[in-house]
């Protein structure tokens, strides 16, 4: 009973975030602290500092096994890393001048991919259930919780999926109904490790479609783990080229012209000049 | 008990039925196979049916540390043994540094031929090879009752962790963002599959437990479209081939749990079949 109330006031307060529109406050910042991974003797990661802001979109671009992965486990707290991740309120909307922490980053993630292959029976109503829901979606389906995930669904265009199996979706569905658990309780910092391929076109502009709408209307910050450099120049508010470390940071435009970035990705133009 | 019995007796007024250890055997299965059923929809999707094989042939290994130790009960050194097994293979599960299979494999491999030169010294191994088959006509009401508790264990657990343990086998980083203690939950999954595996191998054999494990779930995988019929699937062909098994075992004097993986099997060819129908 108690989950079903939960349930329900987590959709009120979800439809009531839909109408009002809260707008990013830019108050809040996440400080990645000197975040550095090893394996034995490998060092995967090392000195990596990020500041970011609620309302904006920072991608992180780099060759394959740059460490972009790894830096999302690290923040998430998965993997053992030295270095720290601060959440903090300032009201001068400068980040370290008159700062409190706050008590608890909420992270929502979108992972690359799941361990779900094909001929699994598991719907999109289990899946996402699953995470939000105590009552054991083996035995029953509460009407009340698929009211609620089918709202949250609706959202990101996905609301006709709830049925499906997971195994069946496209990489774009996939990925939409990832979106939807992920921002469902509306997180601080949205995670988004994006799948190397298997997206279309369409499947793209709606994912991006999303984020923008998410930034814009709530107090979220997100990273995205990108390998499209085309939607990273059109979309992404801060964009940070990796490699072990941080090797190069700035607005799309200045990273891109750089010579770190051509020597990781050749000489290319992706701003359409 | 002899209420059960008598119920038993009425219910089925089979010429088999008349029998103690056949009454003994109908319940022990009637508990046994849906938990398997239960059981093995998250070994199938997890991919450890190869994880839950080692852990059945470490068998022979929890009875020869009892054996080594003078216990009379080996019984308890298999269990411990194999949950502490279950929870070393785990862990180097999570290392992630080799190829999980193999390493399971080289870990198995060794614990059981360490069994086995126990078990063999002195030529005395032929006292352990019933173990190999299992035999469900021998069991009594004391282990009957063993085995309820471990049903109850087992229907508590995925009440109230199967939404955890189903959003961790679908993603563990994922899983571990939404505040799921990912490594308990795994850790209490191979926990209650050893004590399964254990306290049910005498009945049910070393060579052939995986199978019941793995088989009705796999069949059910087949025709069901989500986790409700799935598991409604997979407890019912596991009921169904277990009885009609045990049935079959006893007009045909045949072994009964090969008899059984035999059903299921059939059961499993005949959804793979018609899984167009079913599947949306």
């Amino acid at each position: 009973m108690s989950e079903e109330l939960k349930a329900a006031e987590l959709a009120s307060e979800l439809a009531k975030g839909h109408e009002k529109k809260r707008k990013a406050c830019g108050a809040h910042c996440i400080k990645v602290n000197n975040i550095g991974v090893k394996y034995g003797e490998d060092v995967i990661l090392e000195n990596v500092n990020l500041h970011i802001h609620c309302g904006k979109l920072t991608a992180i671009i780099g060759r394959n096994g740059a460490g972009k992965s790894t830096l999302m486990k690290a923040i998430l707290g998965e993997i053992p890393h030295e270095g720290s991740v601060k959440f903090t309120y300032n009201h001068n909307h400068v980040c370290g001048a008159n700062e409190k922490e706050t008590p608890k980053l909420k992270i929502g993630y979108v992972p690359q991919s799941l361990n779900i292959p094909k001929n699994t029976p598991t719907s999109v109503y289990d899946l996402f259930a699953s995470y939000i829901s105590r009552r054991p979606v083996f035995l029953f389906k509460s009407k009340k919780v698929y009211n609620v995930i089918l709202d949250q669904l609706k959202f990101f265009e996905a609301e006709s999926l709830i049925d499906k199996a997971v195994c069946d979706l496209s990489g774009g569905e996939l990925q939409r109904v990832l979106l939807s658990i992920a921002t469902f309780p509306i997180p601080n910092l949205l995670l988004l490790d994006e799948p190397v391929s298997g997206i279309d076109k369409n499947g793209m502009d709606l994912f991006f479609k999303n984020i923008i709408e998410l930034k814009e209307n709530y107090d979220l910050a997100a990273i995205l783990v990108s390998h499209d450099l085309e939607y990273v120049a059109k979309y992404a508010d801060h964009v940070v080229l990796l490699d072990k470390k941080i090797i190069k940071e700035g607005t799309a435009e200045e990273v891109f012209a750089s010579d770190e970035f051509k020597e990781v990705f050749g000489n290319i133009s992706y701003l359409g000049r | 008990m002899s209420v059960i019995y008598h119920i038993l007796e009425t219910v089925l007024p089979f010429e088999w039925m008349q029998y103690d250890f056949m009454k003994n055997a109908f319940i022990a299965i009637l508990i046994i196979t849906p938990l398997f059923g239960i059981l093995g929809t998250m070994i199938v999707n997890n991919r450890m049916a190869f994880f839950s094989e080692a852990l059945g042939h470490s068998a022979f290994t929890g009875i020869a540390v009892g054996v080594l130790f003078g216990l009379t009960n080996t019984t308890l050194s298999m269990v411990i043994f194999a949950i502490v097994f279950a929870l070393f293979l785990n862990r180097i599960k999570r290392l992630n540094t080799v190829s999980t299979d193999t390493i399971i494999s080289v870990f198995a491999s060794l614990a059981t031929s360490i069994g086995l030169v126990i078990l063999s010294k002195g030529g005395n191994f032929s006292k352990y090879s019933n173990l190999l088959v299992g035999d469900i006509l021998s069991i009594t009401t004391k282990e009957i009752l063993m085995l309820l508790g471990i049903f109850v264990v087992t229907i508590l657990f995925w009440l109230f962790a199967f939404n955890k343990l189903h959003a961790l086998s679908v993603n563990q980083s994922l899983a571990k963002s939404r505040g799921i203690r990912v490594v308990l939950i795994d850790n209490l999954f191979v926990v209650l599959i050893a004590l399964i595996v254990m306290l049910s191998i005498k009945w049910v054999g070393i060579l052939i437990i995986n199978a019941l494990l793995i088989l009705p779930a796999a069949a059910s995988r087949n025709i069901s479209d989500d986790m409700r019929e799935y598991h409604l699937y997979s407890i019912l062909i596991a009921i169904f081939s277990g009885v009609l098994g045990l049935v079959l075992s006893y007009y045909n004097s045949t072994a009964t749990g090969p008899t059984i993986v035999i059903i299921s099997s059939i059961i499993f060819f005949a959804t793979l079949i018609c899984r167009p129908i079913f599947k949306k």
